[in-house]
């Protein structure tokens, strides 16, 4: 196949195609680890970004586009792993955020880290499955890196919180 | 020595330490005191061990001979470790791993924010990165400060007890010698006499919060820097490095 055929739009329409390996609601586009794809008639560059340093599924995120390159007749990859801009919860789109919610995981809720997080204050957070605001914090640490885990006062659920980083 | 050559070493410094202690804390999976916190120091633990690959991948690159992260964190032995003394110190009872982690999380807190501002642009992407992180780990060793020092008379005991018997490696963490002086000139490097101060003043405050005593010794263990280490790391460096030292090569 001529793969010189396909446009940066096309390649990244297709890359929205893989999801989170943890969180599979949301593709890696609208999670923002997906920084970019050079393509130059022969090597393809994918840049991407890890949400936290040592998040074990940047690993299966690049095997995924390797595979999904090679479905299209791409097999000279190159991934380019980025830390500069560091990843933030910023890049996660509100469409993003409304679909992390219908899955039960409270999207994150402020722009930035707060320097609060230091005094140990815990934020109000709505549960995602009845909306209520009574709910506390369990753990700072939930089942990924990325989250933490809280609990709903009202409806008895515990619920993951996507941590703003 | 050359511009180069500190560059490695520095990094070796930074990623040595945050791969020792991070081994260190994932020796608490399936042991933790309860479930949550089982899977914080675990998540803390990853955080570490991403760090150091990033750190160490740099290491590797600015060293020029081809090796890997893979390479320096699986091929080196003890001798060739850079990490602080403090990191490979034995995980103890949660009071002695709590204390470990606090002394050493408001440690790099200070540094890496110093570190964001570095000139080499790689350091301080990571810097940038890692702090984010290191806010967490800071806020979750605090809490846990306040709660054994404030804690039962047992608590209160066992955290002091742990940090009296920490005290002598932190130290270390502020020695500075030709690699430190050659790379703070470039703006490279953080000042660790910056770093000092403003960790002095933070931890003072945590322990006197904790209603325990800021422990007195004249004792500085050191070595680090010459690979010189306490007795405990070359056990941990065993079993780290056994699987790559037995099956060269072997992939997932
Ligand atoms: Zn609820």
């Amino acid at each position: 196949m001529n793969t010189s055929t396909y446009t940066k739009e096309q390649l990244f329409s297709l890359l929205s195609e893989i999801p989170d390996p943890e969180i599979p609601v949301i593709n890696i586009i609208e999670l923002g680890i997906l920084r970019d794809v050079q393509w130059d008639g022969s090597l393809c560059t994918v840049i991407i970004t890890p949400t936290y340093s040592g998040c074990p599924a940047m690993k299966v995120i690049e095997d995924d586009i390797r595979i999904k390159l090679n479905e299209i007749g791409i097999s000279n990859v190159k991934i380019d792993l980025v830390y500069s801009p560091a990843w933030t919860t910023d890049w996660i789109s509100d469409i993003a955020k409304e679909k992390l919610r219908a899955y039960g995981i409270a999207p994150p809720d402020h722009s930035t880290i707060d320097k609060a997080v230091l005094m140990g204050k815990a934020r109000e957070l709505k549960c995602p499955q009845c909306g209520s605001k009574n709910t506390e914090m369990i753990s700072q640490f939930g089942s990924t890196a990325c989250k933490a885990l809280y609990r709903c006062l009202d409806c008895k659920e515990p619920f993951d919180y996507f941590k703003c980083l | 020595m050359n511009l180069q050559q500190a560059k490695f070493e520095y990094l070796l410094r930074l990623g040595d330490s945050s791969l020792i202690i991070g081994h260190r804390l994932s020796e608490w999976c399936g042991h933790g005191p309860i479930l949550e916190e089982d899977i914080a120091l675990i998540n803390i633990a990853l955080d570490f061990v991403g760090n150091a690959t990033s750190l160490l991948g740099y290491a590797a690159q600015v060293e020029g001979k081809g090796r890997t992260e893979d390479d320096l964190a699986y091929l080196r032995g003890e001798r060739e470790y850079r990490n602080l003394l403090l990191t490979e110190q034995p995980n103890g009872d949660y009071a002695a791993t709590i204390a470990r982690q606090f002394l050493y999380d408001t440690y790099t807190f200070f540094l890496y924010e110093e570190l964001k501002s570095s000139k080499d642009e790689t350091i301080a992407a990571i810097a940038v990165k890692s702090h984010k992180e290191i806010t967490y780990h800071l806020r979750h060793t605090t809490q846990w400060m306040l709660r054994l020092g404030d804690g039962t008379e047992e608590s209160h005991q066992r955290l002091q007890t742990a940090l009296n018997e920490l005290w002598m490696f932190t130290s270390e963490l502020f020695d500075m010698d030709e690699v430190d002086g050659l790379l703070i000139n470039e703006g490279i490097a953080a000042d660790l006499d910056k770093v000092k101060a403003a960790w002095e003043k933070r931890v003072n405050e945590v322990i006197t919060e904790a209603t325990l005593q800021v422990p007195v010794t004249n004792i500085k263990q050191k070595g680090s820097r010459e690979g010189k280490h306490s007795e405990h790391l070359g056990f941990l460096l065993a079993e780290m490095q056994y699987i790559p030292r037995s099956y060269p090569g072997s992939k997932w």
